[in-house]
C-alpha cells in the first residue's frame, strides 16, 4: 500500500518537475523564470522526497530523504529571493507588458 | 546560554536523524559534532530562548503546515496552468504590500511563505517600514488575492514567531 502511494507522489513529482523545467524557456524573463523554476521545482522535489520515503519507510535512507525535505523548504525560497534581489540590483528590467513598478 | 543550551540539542537531534539507527559510538562523535557546532555559533541562534518553551506555538505550527500545502499545490497548479496554455498573456509587475511583522525571524518565513504561495515571489523587504515587494505573475485584479493571502499568513506568523 505505501509503495503504491509512494509511487503515485513520485510520478506528481516529476509532472511538476517537467512543468517548471518548461516553464523556464517558455516566460519572458527573469522573475517569471525564478517564479516557475521556483515553485514549481520546489513543490516537484519535495514530492519525490516524499515518495521515496514512504517506498523506504523508516530505515537510515528513508530518515534523510525527509530531512533533505525539510532543508530544501528552507534553502530553495532564500536562494530564488537572493537571485531576484540582484537581478533587479544589476539593472535587469521587467518584460514587456508588464504593469507597474512599485519597487524604488 | 540558554541558546547554548537549545542549539546543542537541536544538532544533537540533526546528527541522530543523519546516522538513524543510532548506537553508542554515533551518540559519542555526535555530541563532539554538536559540542563544537555550540561553542562557535551558540549565542547567535536565537535571542529570545523563553520562546522555545511555549507549546501554543507548536500547535499553531501543526495547523499552519497543512495549511501551507494545500495553498502551496494551488499555486503550482496555477502556475501549471499558466506555462501549459498555449497563449502566454502575462501582465507581471512587481507590488508593494505593507505587513505588521517586526522581528527579523517573522518576516523571513513570511518571505519565505509567500514565494512559494500564490504567484508572487519576494524581491525585496524593507525593514524599517516592514513592507515587502513582491513580483506578481499577473497583477490587475490579483492584488486583492494577495494582499489577502499575506494577511493570513501574517496572522498565523505572528503567533508562532512573534
Amino acid at each position: 500500500m505505501n509503495n503504491i502511494i509512494g509511487v503515485i507522489f513520485i510520478t506528481l513529482g516529476l509532472a511538476f518537475d517537467l512543468i517548471g523545467c518548461l516553464g523556464l524557456f517558455r516566460f519572458p524573463d527573469v522573475y517569471n523564470r525564478l517564479q516557475a523554476s521556483t515553485k514549481c521545482v520546489t513543490f516537484g522535489t519535495c514530492n519525490i522526497l516524499f515518495g521515496t520515503f514512504l517506498v523506504l519507510g523508516f530505515n537510515a535512507a528513508g530518515i534523510k530523504c525527509l530531512l533533505a525535505l525539510i532543508f530544501l523548504l528552507f534553502s530553495s525560497p532564500t536562494s530564488s529571493h537572493a537571485l531576484a534581489r540582484a537581478a533587479h540590483k544589476s539593472g535587469e528590467k521587467l518584460c514587456e507588458g508588464s504593469v507597474g513598478n512599485e519597487y524604488k | 546560554m540558554r541558546s547554548k543550551l537549545i542549539l546543542f540539542i537541536v544538532g544533537f537531534i540533526i546528527w541522530c536523524l543523519l546516522r538513524f539507527p543510532v548506537d553508542a559510538q554515533h551518540i559519542f562523535i555526535g555530541i563532539i559534532v554538536a559540542a563544537f557546532v555550540t561553542l562557535l555559533l551558540g549565542d547567535l541562534f536565537t535571542n529570545r530562548p523563553a520562546q522555545f518553551f511555549k507549546v501554543q506555538r507548536y500547535l499553531w505550527f501543526l495547523y499552519l503546515m497543512p495549511v501551507f500545502i494545500w495553498e502551496c499545490f494551488k499555486a503550482n497548479l496555477d502556475i501549471a496552468r499558466y506555462i501549459i496554455s498555449p497563449n502566454l498573456s502575462l501582465k507581471p509587475g512587481i507590488i508593494k504590500v505593507k505587513t505588521s511583522l517586526k522581528t527579523d525571524i517573522g518576516l523571513t518565513y513570511l518571505a519565505n511563505i509567500i514565494t512559494l504561495t500564490r504567484g508572487a515571489i519576494t524581491v525585496d523587504l524593507d525593514k524599517e517600514e516592514s513592507c515587502l515587494y513582491l513580483h506578481c505573475i499577473e497583477v490587475g485584479d490579483k492584488k486583492e488575492i494577495i494582499t489577502a493571502a499575506v494577511n493570513k499568513f501574517e496572522n498565523l506568523i505572528k503567533k508562532i514567531f512573534e
